[in-house]
């Protein structure tokens, strides 16, 4: 098989790399073992939210500089000031260009809502979903909350406790589904995509409707968890209109049913450019020659080869095994580039979960262009983005989605210029 | 010790991480909220059944066996494979007459082409179709695939002596469908490898793959079936070195992947070198892209992804022999699954649950203006060709139709 670009790994930065080829007309496979951790989406993308010290950020363009100065195996840092401005603006325009409306820009972060109701800072977010300007308070003084009964994965108490410290007034009800069948029978075991088939039925607007416009009365606006819109990213206005008020989202414990949504809406779009998407299969090893990888070859094609000009590597993270962390080491498995892990294991973690983690910050080692390196020797023809890359830490910095965003774009640009 | 025992099983449970994508994707649980999803039936339920046999649930049944989970799946657990063999393992309702005339494909293709006329008429009668639905609840919507009256065996035999002429050879496994009810494959698939210097072996001796005996509890049938097959093919591909092609993509997965993981059965020496036809095909045209001479007339198509060919990885090839051919227009449709899974759709109980599967497939195949839509599987063109006003056809069949 001859492809211009072969690109492990079909999530954020996979999809992203291969529609941007594509669009550039480059003939592209993606091979994806399994789906992507675009399945815990919280509906937002972080760019950066904090420096390594732990220093809030407000406006990413003012605070790369100083990440830079401390960090030097960031991908930040080897973006550099002038392409990570840059790439943030060609994110921005990409996701407008392919029809996934986003809120937000690298100019200032605003904030989204978690699961349990604290702000936090983020750089995009999609626009059905609830954001705020303002860290202190939401635009609203009265909002009506629904939940679906039965459904354990959306936390009302805690929003109104939340909301209240914000300002804001929360009055709760409960949307009865009578057609959740067994799965309500056993509350652990419904999650949002069981309600959002039920509510994205047809027949089940009206019912809908009706029950949100009679009881938000006297509220500034409508938000519903995020069991809904599976398919089409339009029901949310839809409703708005129909309730004549705004309609948002809050995001719910996984499966995120927004996530799955914007998967699903880069595959469809990766396709219809021609691109070969090959899902539940995985590299496995490739023949290098002269500091270049010639082939690949897959667990399900065995004999039959990947040939390409170029390779992106975006395996992903621990979750997809892009890195695997075995009790001595930390490796990656397709091609065993260098990794940075600390050898010691007793550094990895800190006790405390909710603190700093360092083995977050372990992956592929690049050099300043992102090549992957093998036994010290760098493989020009091997590309390596999102998160699957050293350096730095989603979870702390807030900055998991930008890396795989930004990334991906930037090795894209990397190949169509070479 | 005795702890472990209950904690240990021989597949990859342990690998699951919770993260219930593979409910997300399960087309069975989108449309039938009386199965738990594949999280539940298999890995979950795996971990308590190991405890118990009791905690089995009998609603395991409504798996299909399309191995999206597997597909989906980031941790590689293989969740089908979970839910199949606990099935086979605890299931102890006996199986019904029903279950036996569906899945001995063997048995009732014989009979069924020697009476073929019959047969095929009888079957059609709305009595005959109210009765099969009454008393042994076969859906009475259901439409029938119609038998042939001479065996695609019994037509090779003719051909026979001339494919041993040919330079290069293969061995063909048609299971049962070209078989029985459509020998047209079997001859377009020799008409097409003829045209490029390869003869046609029929192995030693082929029995039903036995997919169908696996998902309705006659095992040790399908492990008896599966010997033989494994017995041919080793002949064929290690004895006489002579590599063996198929046209289903479901024989060629059962075959694969099946045989080890649900049935025992050791197939790593012979696994790389059975494969279906449009590979073998794509390796050909590899060497030589001047071996295909093709017509001129503009057809536009649509490719249906069958669950099985998804799982194998390999519509890849189907599709790239169809980018050879100028004169098509070809439109990929995204893989979704179409309901039928072999005998699952013929039951009465699943009736609804296959077609409601389906839906959004077949709503995608009417509203194009294409001509036909090609697949690898027999039992997805019987549920396409049943569900909507478009036919059906095989790669091969294509192919061969395309040839000067």
């Amino acid at each position: 098989m001859k492809f211009d670009t072969v690109i492990m790994g079909g999530g954020l930065a996979g999809l992203i790399s291969g529609i941007y080829l594509s669009q550039q007309g480059q003939r592209c496979a993606i091979v994806s073992s399994g789906q992507s951790a675009l399945h815990f989406s919280s509906g937002s993308f972080n760019l950066l939210n904090r420096l390594p010290d732990g220093q809030p950020v407000t406006r990413p363009l003012a605070a790369i500089e100083k990440l830079i100065q401390v960090s030097q195996a960031h991908p930040y840092a080897k973006l550099g000031r002038e392409n990570f401005e840059s790439l943030s603006h060609q994110a921005e325009q990409f996701f407008r260009n392919i029809d996934i409306p986003m809120y937000g820009s690298v100019e200032k972060n605003h904030y989204r809502i978690t699961p349990m109701g604290i702000m936090r800072p983020t750089w995009l977010t999609a626009t059905d979903f609830v954001i705020s300007y303002e860290e202190d308070r939401l635009p609203w003084k009265k909002v009506a909350l629904f939940n679906v009964s039965g459904f354990l994965d959306f936390f009302s108490a805690f929003l109104i406790e939340e909301f209240a410290c914000l300002g804001t007034t929360c009055e709760v009800h409960t949307l009865d589904l009578p057609n959740l069948g067994r799965i309500q029978k056993n509350p652990t075991e419904l999650r949002s995509i069981h309600i959002a088939r039920v509510l994205d039925k047809l027949s089940n607007r009206n019912y809908l409707i009706g029950n949100l416009k009679e009881q938000s009365a006297d509220c500034d606006v409508i938000l519903l968890p995020a069991c809904i819109g599976l398919e089409q990213a339009d029901i949310v206005p839809y409703l708005s209109e129909k309730v004549e008020k705004p309609v948002l989202l809050l995001p719910t414990l996984p499966p995120s049913t927004v996530g799955i949504r914007i998967q699903r809406f880069l595959y469809h779009h990766f396709l219809s450019l021609g691109g070969t998407y090959m899902l539940g299969d995985s590299i496995q090893s490739g023949t290098m020659k002269g500091g270049r990888i010639q082939e690949v070859y897959s667990q399900n094609h065995q004999d039959i080869s990947f040939s390409a000009n170029h390779f992106i590597l975006a395996t992903g993270n621990y979750f997809s095994q892009g890195i695997i962390a075995s009790k001595e080491h930390v490796y990656e498995p397709v091609f065993d580039l260098d990794v940075a892990y600390q050898t010691d294991r007793q550094q990895w973690y800190n006790p405390i979960l909710f603190k700093k983690q360092d083995y977050q910050e372990f992956g592929v080692i690049t050099n300043r262009n992102f090549q992957g390196i093998y036994k010290g020797e760098r493989i020009s023809n091997l590309y390596v983005a999102g998160a699957v890359l050293e350096g730095f830490n989603p979870i702390h910095e807030g900055s998991g989605g930008g890396v795989s965003i930004l990334t991906a774009l930037h090795v894209a640009n990397l190949i169509l210029n070479t | 010790m005795v702890l472990q025992q209950h904690n240990i099983s021989d597949n990859n449970f342990e690998q699951c991480i919770k993260c219930t994508i593979c409910t997300v994707y399960c087309p069975v649980a989108a449309v039938n909220p009386a199965y738990p999803g594949p999280k539940q039936a298999g890995p979950d339920g795996e971990r308590l059944r190991l405890k118990q046999a009791s905690f089995y649930d009998d609603a395991l049944k409504y798996c299909l066996n399309c191995k999206k989970c597997e597909v989906v799946c980031p941790s590689n657990v293989r969740i089908g494979d979970i839910i199949q063999a606990a099935r086979l393992k605890y299931d102890t309702n006996p199986p019904k007459l029903r279950d036996y005339v569906l899945s001995h494909t063997d048995f009732v293709g014989t009979f069924s082409t020697f009476l073929a006329p019959v047969v095929n008429k009888t079957v059609k009668l709305p009595i005959v179709k109210t009765l099969m639905d009454q008393v042994l609840a076969i859906d009475h919507r259901r439409i029938f695939p119609t038998y042939a009256e001479e065996t695609f065996k019994q037509w090779y035999e003719k051909q026979e002596a001339e494919q041993k002429n040919f330079p290069r050879q293969v061995s063909y496994f048609h299971g049962c469908y070209v078989n029985y009810n459509h020998p047209q494959l079997g001859k377009d698939l020799i008409k097409v490898l003829n045209t490029l210097g390869v003869g046609v072996q029929l192995l030693r001796k082929e029995k039903c793959c036995g997919v169908a005996l696996i998902a309705n509890g006659f095992v040790t049938r399908a492990r008896k079936f599966a010997q033989v097959n494994v017995a041919s093919i080793r002949e064929s591909v290690i004895t006489r070195e002579i590599p063996v092609v198929t046209t289903s993509s479901t024989c060629t997965f059962t075959i694969r992947d099946e045989y080890p993981h649900l049935l025992d059965i050791y197939t790593d020496d012979i696994r790389n070198q059975i494969e279906l036809a449009t590979r073998y095909i794509y390796r050909l045209l590899k060497e030589d892209r001047t071996g295909l001479k093709l017509k001129n007339r503009m057809i536009k198509v649509a490719y249906h992804t069958p669950c099985h060919m998804e799982k194998l990885g390999w519509a890849y090839y189907s599709i790239e022999l169809f980018r050879l051919i100028p004169t098509i227009e070809l439109q990929i449709l995204p893989p979704r699954c179409c309901g039928i899974a072999g005998t699952y759709g013929f039951k009465k109980e699943n009736y609804r649950t296959s077609q409601n599967i389906g839906a959004s497939l077949f709503d995608e195949i009417e509203d194009d203006t294409i001509d036909y839509i090609i697949t690898d599987c027999e039992t997805c063109k019987w549920q396409i060709e049943m569900s909507t006003s478009k036919q059906c056809k095989h790669p091969i069949s294509v192919l061969a139709a395309a040839l000067e």
